[in-house]
């Protein structure tokens, strides 16, 4: 049977996502996908999902949802303040949602993006083989008012927990972001180097699902680079001194300096700050330690 | 001769950088997708994509590489064992745009600057094959070369903050199609009624990076007869197989 879910208001900003495009690159398509992947991984996992399934990512103002028929729902990530019908709810729980319930979001509490994983995952439309929403590639791009999202409304009987699923949380709470060096980190000068590493950086306002601007500026003497590519976690360095960090639905290719490169579990911690959060760059230890070992 | 001078590291967990030396040039590129091919046989295909741009190929895995590496000194083998010299199947595309003044918003600001006529911007700037380098910035936005010096021009200092799909540009030595309608510097001269990109396609895209583009020009009546059939379904891109 078929389920839907109507959007009774908006909230910030919400999007279909699953685990992104593959393969589409060299035709100029990002590979988007969920911003935080660990905690749309976790919820299909407690869901028993496939692990493409697609979830709505949430970002710091959830919308509120009606559900037409009964199907099993999680939520994970940040802690927005999740309720049913009223009542609050648990993130990494498993819920059965009734026809006609409502769920909604309140204040945002931890993090800043939530994931609502649906047994079965979103039935919405796949197009270059990926649900995840983009501008110009999907019908939508983001939730707004009256819209129906599909799902498949299959109950089992009871509400069982995989009680096997450790759950990490701690990295909501984490400023560190790991990362290695970019290709164009050796052309920038000691001081450079150490100004990058012992900087606490805050999250500027302009940060969504392409990229993330840090506020502080750090002086740049590096020349233009000839256009190559980029990935997500790509940290770009541009002539006015600011650090771009590339996210999910980041440009296939970029011209300016990569001085660092996240690693993937730092996207999803850079994936639950929101402006005004602060980071820090930590080199992987043997990576520092064999950068050192050559300069010496 | 082996493809020779290249760098090559990790770029995160999923994603493997080869740069060759710094050089924008035809001979480069050819280098850049030879290796490409080589590198794409030795891989099982849905595990990783190669991409490249003018000097760069970025290998990306669908999964997390392991032993990076021990991938690495795999890639430098087969980069080591890459014969140069073969023939790559390059395609030619005539793609159609309307240099009408109603598309082309910036053609007679180009004319005065240059101290050209319109029709002498046309023909120069359907006059050349260029190349195609690689597809980036939008889905479907081909990087192309071979733009005449003569209609080199410097973007806008303000974007617009929407140039309409279709849209034909010339920004520095570049020139290209707008694949969606999007911010944009350059200057527009003109729109093509082609879908170069289309999500419901397989591939989206028919051109890839190392074919050739030539331009002709068509007039408004055409265009909208193109547009009518592109809509339909029914329009069809002329290619022909190009031997350099």
């Amino acid at each position: 049977m078929k389920g839907r879910i109507e959007v009774l208001q908006p909230g910030l900003y919400s999007t279909i996502q699953d685990r992104g495009r593959f393969g589409f690159k060299k035709f100029g398509v990002p590979g988007s996908g969920a911003m935080d992947s660990y905690a749309a991984t976790i919820a299909n996992l407690l869901l028993q999902n496939n692990p493409d399934g697609a979830v709505l990512e949430i970002t710091q103002m959830g919308p509120k949802l009606k559900f037409s028929s009964a199907v099993k729902i999680v939520i994970t990530g940040a802690n927005l303040s999740p309720r049913v019908n009223n009542s609050e709810i648990k993130n990494n729980k498993i819920y059965l949602m009734a026809a006609g319930d409502v769920l909604s979001f309140g204040k945002r509490e931890l993090g800043g993006r939530s994931y609502l994983g649906i047994a079965g995952g979103f039935q919405t439309e796949e197009i270059l083989k990926s649900r995840s929403w983009l501008k110009d590639i999907t019908q939508y791009f983001r939730l707004e008012k009256g819209m129906k999202l599909d799902y498949n409304s299959v109950v089992q009987k009871g509400v069982e927990t995989v009680s096997s699923v450790k759950i990490k949380s701690g990295y909501l709470n984490d400023n560190n972001l790991e990362v290695s060096t970019g290709p164009e980190f050796d052309q920038l000068s000691e001081t450079e180097k150490e100004n990058l590493f012992n900087t606490e950086f805050h999250i500027g306002r302009n940060n969504n699902r392409m990229g993330v601007q840090l506020e502080e500026k750090i002086e740049n003497n590096l020349k233009p680079i000839i256009t190559g590519p980029v990935v997500p976690g790509t940290v770009q360095f541009t002539p006015g001194g600011r650090l771009i960090i590339l996210m999910r639905d980041c440009q296939t290719t970029g011209g300016y300096p990569r001085i660092l490169q996240l690693s993937e579990f730092a996207l999803n911690v850079l994936a639950q700050k929101v402006e005004g959060d602060t980071i820090n760059f930590m080199e992987k230890r043997e990576d520092s330690e064999r950068r050192l070992n050559r300069s010496q | 001769m082996s493809v020779q001078n290249f760098t090559i590291q990790p770029m995160g967990e999923k994603a493997i950088l080869i740069n060759f030396e710094p050089e924008i040039s035809e001979k480069m590129l050819e280098k850049v997708l030879i290796a490409k091919n080589f590198l794409e046989n030795c891989f099982i295909k849905e595990k990783i994509e190669v991409i490249n741009t003018f000097h760069s190929l970025l290998i990306n895995y669908s999964y997390t590489i392991e032993d990076v590496y021990k991938e690495i000194l795999t890639i430098k083998r087969v980069l080591n064992e890459t014969k140069i010299g073969i023939n790559l199947h390059n395609l030619l595309f005539h793609i159609p745009v309307c240099y009408d003044p109603v598309f082309g918003w910036d053609l007679e600001l180009l004319a005065e600057e240059k101290k050209l006529s319109v029709n002498e911007i046309i023909e120069l700037h359907v006059e050349p094959i260029y190349t195609v380098y690689f597809i980036g910035f939008l889905p479907g936005f081909l990087y192309l070369g071979g733009l005449k010096n003569e209609l080199h021009f410097p973007r806008k200092n303000e974007p617009r903050i929407e140039v309409p799909k279709g849209a034909v540009g010339i920004g520095e030595n570049q020139t290209g199609i707008y694949p969606n309608s999007s911010p944009g510097g350059w200057q527009i001269i003109g729109s093509s009624p082609v879908n170069i990109f289309d999500k419901k396609g397989n591939p989206p895209c028919a051109i890839s990076a190392g074919d050739k583009v030539k331009f002709y020009a068509v007039d408004k009546e055409r265009y909208e007869e193109i547009r009518e059939a592109v809509s339909g379904g029914i329009f069809q891109l002329k290619k022909e197989k190009y031997e350099g």
